[in-house]
């Protein structure tokens, strides 16, 4: 059937499964938003296209699926493009549909014009310029694609307005075109037995795991590895929820934040094996020093993650989720797991003391507390609720605090460090999921980036709770500042912003504000009930710190506790 | 060490752009780069000559396949290949120098393409230690200007009994 380029979109997104757009119109761009003004497909108006990405990306974090976007051309397009570099990141696959001026005015620096291919080219996973209303219906089909394959990651398709005009028959391909991807799935089988060998070899093992196991989906296969192994898990921030977080072989997060225990076994561990996880510097540490007596297995599904920065005795490039279940078969049948385990006693005795000697915790002062904020979030929640971050003290001690259980249920970004994400990341979740219980736990900072999607979630009775620990101060800036800079508290005062009870009430959404610790858990409970969008200022202390804290660029062993 | 990598890619426009922001964006050097389509219209071949240690080399090849365009890449360095680079070189001829010019481009098998009263323009075609030479020697008659095509390589089909011929 003959149609024009906007229809063949409407009805290639339909061919995709796409049940949510969430965008912004703009000049050229009305050809598609005329179509979607018949469609069944749900378009969430958001207040800035950066709301539009990070949206995109919570709905595709939650669900697995692909999450998608649509903007105007020009400043439409580049405000994606921190949403963009955010889902770059943490491989999270999103397609963005930026409108374009028409062909003939592209490169004539027509009104909103913007070269977003070039632009984007360095935070995406592929881009695309569709110049022929024939090539759109293959290039949506290629973008779902390579978005949602291999390692995962956003990708852009830039239509230009003529494009949307123009007509051609529709139809929709069955097949992909594209000989130069083909992302490998299925581990080398020496290469999986190498690394038994070399495991079962081992007396103090670590599981080290990050975001790879949540989007292959390999929790469970993770779980039996561990169980079989008896072998302690670390994750990373990208990995948390992918191994149950009050098992009692879980050490916490490792890293520049990380458990004291998790980052102990990293340094004395003889046989690391890390699965979907890049050694970030973040985790690391002083590279030289990380796992100086380890070997090392390292799975992976992008082969430029392997040996970036580590070197490892034994690489898999594949799909973590159908390695570690070839790993798990072959491991049930040898024999020498059973001593293995034996041998390995001594090791998690010593972890156990770790543990015990210096668990996560915090003073109690008359003030309250952040930490104590989030424990009482996840009493109520008891860890079943899907929790996004913003980006600084409240993320890490988020990732401390709350014992995640599931995969997909902690929405942070973690690569890039976004600022003002998990409000509109929360958004998306909550669109995708309207049955869970959403909370985006922010900072008094972080919220006020993209507070303007307050709005969005009021429009769409997007009844999700942000609970502000809000301390005055761009905290973990001023952590720094006081430990590596002298108290000089450059420019991170925060006490000058809104009311947010007041401005919670300005959108239509409920506000309240917490000082006491007594009225946390009544006003978090009367909160989880409200079908309007809550914003909750917790006024907590305002010099409280983030601890263990490795400096960066320090060894991991070199933790400040206190 | 020098690499000199053999690339194939799919003929689309933007390609050439993601292969030189793969290199700009992680502090790569690329010393000389040539791009042309092959008998498959659909297809380009790139020949990228770059440097660094090891790792640097396998985090580019590794870098270079992970873009959805490209179809395969060959790090030649490794494989028998031959490889070629074509130069004009510009050079001062007048009086003596113009028999003496003459004689080089002779013994090296190039062609002169362009001659006025003074100077004479060299195409010179070979390795880069031919071209090497002979722009050494033509260095104190006066080189004015040259340019360089960048090298162009090909892997050998048989390994063993192939000649050479410089």
């Amino acid at each position: 059937m003959k149609m024009n380029g906007a229809k063949i979109f409407v009805e290639s997104l339909k061919k995709e499964g796409v049940d949510t757009i969430f965008g912004y119109p703009g000049g050229v761009v009305l050809y598609i938003y005329d179509e979607l003004y018949h469609s069944d497909i749900k378009h969430i108006l958001v207040r800035h296209e950066q709301g539009a990405a990070h949206m995109a990306d919570g709905y595709a974090r939650v669900t697995g699926k692909v999450g998608v976007a649509l903007v105007t051309s020009g400043p439409g397009a580049t405000n994606t493009v921190t949403g963009l570099a955010t889902a770059y990141m943490d491989s999270i696959p999103i397609v963005v549909f930026t409108g374009q001026v028409p062909t003939n005015l592209v490169g004539n620096d027509a009104f909103q014009e913007a070269d977003i291919v070039g632009i984007t080219r360095s935070c995406t996973k592929h881009n695309f310029l569709i110049k022929n209303v024939k090539d759109i219906a293959k290039t949506i089909k290629e973008a779902f694609y390579i978005a949602r394959t291999g390692r995962p990651g956003p990708v852009v398709v830039d239509i230009p307005k003529d494009v949307t005009m123009d007509s051609a028959e529709f139809s929709y391909p069955d097949d992909i075109e594209l000989p130069g991807y083909k992302p490998t799935y299925e581990g080398h089988t020496n290469q999986i037995k190498r690394s038994i060998d070399m495991i079962l070899a081992s007396k103090k093992p670590v599981i080290y795991t990050g975001g790879g196991i949540i989007s292959s989906g390999a929790s469970k296969e993770l779980f039996a590895f561990a169980e079989l192994l008896k072998a302690p898990v670390t994750n990373t921030l990208m990995g948390l929820g992918g191994f149950p977080g009050e098992h009692p072989l879980f050490l916490g997060m490792l890293g520049m934040h990380g458990t004291y225990a998790a980052n102990m076994a990293v340094t004395h561990t003889d046989m690391l094996v890390a699965i979907g996880a890049r050694f970030d510097d973040r985790v690391t540490g002083d590279i030289s020093e990380f796992a100086p007596e380890a070997k090392i297995v390292h799975i992976d599904i992008d082969p430029t993650s392997i040996s970036k920065n580590v070197e490892v005795d034994i690489p898999i490039v594949g799909n973590a989720k159908s390695i570690l279940a070839e790993m798990n078969k072959l491991l049930k049948q040898d024999k020498r797991l059973k001593g293995f385990v034996r041998e390995s006693e001594d090791w998690k005795t010593l972890i156990n003391q770790w543990k015990e000697s210096h668990p996560l915790t915090y003073k109690e002062t008359g003030k309250l507390k952040p930490q104590f904020v989030i424990e009482r979030i996840y009493e109520l929640t008891k860890g079943n609720a899907i929790i996004t971050t913003e980006v600084g003290q409240n993320q890490m001690w988020t990732a401390q605090f709350y014992k995640f259980g599931k995969p997909r249920t902690f929405v942070t970004s973690g690569g890039l460090g976004t600022m003002g994400y998990g409000f509109p990341a929360a958004i998306g979740a909550k669109v995708a999921m309207p049955e869970a219980t959403v909370i985006d736990i922010a900072g008094d900072g972080s919220i006020q980036m993209n507070i303007q999607e307050l709005a969005t979630a009021v429009q769409y009775k997007v009844n999700v709770v942000v609970a502000i620990l809000n301390n005055n101060y761009l905290g973990m800036v001023r952590q720094w500042q006081s430990l590596f800079y002298g108290k000089r508290y450059s420019h991170t005062d925060m006490s000058h912003k809104p009311d947010f009870v007041k401005l919670a009430d300005a959108y239509g959404a409920k506000g309240y504000a917490v000082e006491k610790k007594n009225d946390v858990l009544p006003v978090l409970k009367e909160a989880l009930k409200s079908k309007l969008p809550v914003l909750i200022d917790f006024r907590v202390e305002e010099e409280e710190d983030v601890y263990p804290m490795v400096p960066s660029g320090a060894s991991l062993k070199k933790m400040l506790l206190a | 060490m020098r690499h000199t990598i053999s690339l194939t890619v799919e003929n689309k426009f933007g390609v050439l752009a993601r292969v030189a922001g793969l290199f700009s964006g992680r502090g790569y050097n690329i010393e000389s780069l040539s791009v042309a389509e092959t008998l498959d219209p659909s297809v380009s071949k790139m020949t990228i000559v770059t440097n660094g240690e090891d790792k640097i080399i396998e985090q580019i090849i590794k870098q270079l396949n992970k873009l959805i365009n490209t179809i395969k890449v060959v790090d030649l360095t490794v494989t028998g290949h031959v490889e070629r680079e074509m130069v004009l070189i510009k050079v001062s001829a007048s009086g003596e120098n113009r028999t003496e010019v003459l004689r080089l481009v002779d013994i090296f098998r190039g062609k002169i393409v362009d001659v006025s009263p003074d100077t004479f323009v060299i195409e010179l075609t070979g390795d880069e230690e031919k071209i090497g030479a002979v722009l050494n020697l033509l260095k104190p008659l006066g080189v004015k200007d040259i340019v360089r095509t960048g090298k162009v390589a090909m892997q050998r089909s048989i390994q063993h009994n192939s000649i050479d011929n410089k």
